[in-house]
């Protein structure tokens, strides 16, 4: 056998007695785990619904993710360190995601960046004091058609300027809206699209994790 | 000969509501996938590989050929790979939000002729909305029994799970997303065994196929293998979902055939270079190619072989465009920091590599070059992929080690003199140009 199999152990009787989150989550965690053969496979899964519930990855979030997997939180934190949007510090209500790629680049994405930066008072992977904005640039996030763009809690903006940019900061704090919606923020700072969206969404992101039908979709079933 | 439209005619003929299940069943959707539980596996694999699809995720392998490899053993799984991530890439994205139910249908296809009862969509994290409307095309296949037990009355069981990925380029390698998918790191895993066909997700047979290229299988059941493999005039059957971006006048996803010209994309699809100004070179497909120069490749078909046998490759259908004023040593350093970026780290060469040529470009743009940066970078360029040759050989795991090279070979071939040029200055000679900070 070339690859050692991942194991995944029936988790203890009792460990939702301990568990960390309220009943509705730990529901919404067990329908999670039901849907993949091997327990393990829902790390992903609840890792986003760990954020979810406390805004970033905590030691004791990633232990309770562990928990429902039947692995080590060790083995949590190797997969949660993996990736970018696993956040394991304190992130804003509002994640500011700036693509810097090079279609993004190109079309002049270091300057949108740098409006971000100068109008927020935040620097690339910080938040502010209040913990409303944090300002990150991302690698390539698919709107190459429309760039530069960038995404607000994985909500995508579409031809973005500078000046956009600086309004959709100032918009952001002033406003505080509850909901992310995307349409509405591309029709007040986008421009050029990738292509036509076409479908009016009613639903929009509440936190700095995407906004995933199970996950926290606004009018989740 | 203008391209017929299959993938996005739905969106492109009705482009209020593609996205809904009233109106793809009114255009026909979910007969294919209905019809397809009524014929054998060896017929399913016989109708693809005659219809000669290619994979569209970068690799452009047969797709019947590769259904053809999956191993006895069960239960199997499909694996849809939405993880677009590929720089200059946004065609899945458009074919999700747009069309969900075309992939969905596709992939009913795919897992009846792979006879799994399982089904994943892996879709990038950052794509939340097309995520969304794949999940809700899924809901609304299950509520019409088209999913679940008994699909379409038969007694075939089927389930469609959307698995979110969290922001790992790598993933896109499908062995990297199988790992992602059991719940370990997403690193690719080491071959042989070569195709998840024979040892795949939990180690069973897996077919792992693009999201495009499952779209295409509901019109390839309604047209007939024949008939998709004569619908357009090239050799690569079908059509393709190209993505241009970058400084041209009309950026966008265009649904084309093989066998036009560059020129003829750059210039008559994509509206030329606005602003008055020159094209300076392109990517054929994706970040991972070598770059074209308009000297020598824009009277050159786009087809498979003709894009390989000029050293590159049609990869994931990008095309990046850039113009006369932009800095070859700027667009480089971008290209290497994704690949830096995005190394998993598993292999030296690659995760040492990388981030040293980043931070040689970087110091070249920055002014602090040395006339020696460029033969340093070939030094260390072939460590990654030893000889610099086209198709890259390895020394790593997987390609994307070598395909942060395909920059640094057009700098060497192309532009040495550009690179030199900020040497010889102190800085780059672009700076002011195009005002960048």
């Amino acid at each position: 056998m070339t690859h050692p199999r991942p194991e995944s152990h029936t988790p203890d009787p009792g460990f939702r007695e301990r568990s960390i989150w309220s009943k509705e989550t730990q529901e919404r965690a067990a329908r999670i785990v039901a849907r993949y053969p091997l327990r393990r496979s829902a790390v992903m899964p609840l890792l986003y619904l760990a954020m979810r519930e406390e805004g970033y990855l905590t030691d004791e979030g990633m232990e309770e993710v562990s928990r429902w997997c039947g692995i080590t939180p060790a083995q949590v934190y190797a997969v949660a360190s993996f990736y970018t949007m696993y956040k394991r510090e304190p992130v804003g209500r509002y994640l500011i995601s700036c693509c810097t790629s090079i279609s993004c680049m190109l079309l002049g994405s270091d300057e949108v960046m740098h409006s971000i930066e100068e109008s927020s008072g935040v620097p690339h992977g910080e938040t502010d004091e209040e913990g409303l904005v944090s300002v990150e640039h991302a690698e390539c996030i698919g709107a190459c058609g429309g760039a530069p763009a960038l995404q607000v809690n994985y909500e995508l903006i579409e031809g973005v300027t500078p000046e956009k940019a600086r309004d959709l900061v100032q918009w952001l704090r002033a406003a505080r809206p509850e909901v992310l919606d995307g349409d509405e923020m591309q029709q007040l700072f986008g421009t050029r699209r990738s292509f036509d969206w076409a479908i009016r969404e009613e639903e929009g992101a509440i936190g700095p994790y995407p906004a995933f039908g199970p996950l926290g979709t606004v009018g989740e079933s | 000969m203008k391209t017929p439209l299959v993938v996005t005619r739905r969106m492109t003929e009705h482009p209020a509501d593609s996205h809904t299940i009233e109106r793809y069943e009114a255009t026909g959707g979910y007969s294919q996938a209905k019809r397809a539980l009524g014929m054998t596996r060896e017929q399913l694999v016989e109708e693809v590989k005659t219809s000669g699809l290619l994979g569209r995720g970068g690799a452009a392998f047969s797709t019947g050929l590769k259904w053809s490899f999956l191993a006895e053993e069960r239960p199997s799984y499909v694996v849809i790979n939405a993880d677009e991530s590929e720089p200059g890439t946004f065609k899945d994205r458009q074919l999700m939000e747009r069309d969900p139910h075309q992939m969905v249908e596709g992939t009913i296809i795919t897992a009846v002729a792979n006879q799994a009862h399982l089904a994943f969509i892996y879709v990038r994290g950052e794509y939340a909305k097309p995520a969304r409307r794949v999940q809700k095309a899924i809901e609304e296949a299950y509520a019409k029994g088209y999913l679940g037990s008994g699909i379409f009355g038969s007694d075939y069981e089927l389930d469609m799970v959307v698995h979110l990925g969290a922001g790992a380029y790598i993933c896109g390698e499908e062995t990297a997303l199988i790992n992602s998918l059991e719940g370990v790191r997403g690193e690719p895993r080491l071959k042989p065994p070569y195709f998840p066909a024979a040892k795949g997700l939990y180690m069973k047979p897996t077919i792992v196929n693009n999201v495009e290229t499952v779209s295409n299988l509901p019109h390839i059941l309604a047209m007939g293998a024949e008939g998709y493999a004569t619908l357009t005039p090239s050799e690569d059957s079908g059509t393709f979902l190209m993505s241009l971006s970058g400084h041209v006048a009309r950026p966008g996803n265009y649904e084309l055939h093989h066998g036009i010209t560059w020129r003829e994309l750059i210039y008559e699809t994509g509206g030329g270079i606005p602003d008055g100004r020159e094209l300076k070179a392109w990517i054929p497909g994706g970040a991972s190619a070598p770059w074209f120069v308009p000297d020598r490749h824009l009277d050159l078909e786009i087809t498979k072989e003709a894009t390989n046998a000029a050293g590159s490759m049609l990869g994931s259908g990008a095309i990046i465009v850039v113009d006369d004023t932009t800095c070859m040593v700027r667009a480089t350093e971008r290209i290497v920091r994704f690949f830096a970026h995005e190394s998993c780290g598993q292999c030296t060469p690659c995760r040492e590599g990388t981030t040293w040529l980043e931070q040689v470009l970087r110091r070249i743009e920055d002014g602090m070059g040395r006339p020696v940066d460029l033969a340093l970078m070939l030094d260390v360029s072939d460590g990654i992929s030893v000889g610099l040759d086209w198709p890259p050989k390895m020394t790593t795991i997987c390609p994307l080690g070598p395909s942060a090279i395909s920059p640094i070979l057009a700098l060497r071939d192309y532009f040495s003199d550009e690179v030199q040029e900020h040497v010889r200055l102190g800085g780059c000679p672009f700076r002011e140009v195009r005002a960048h900070a």
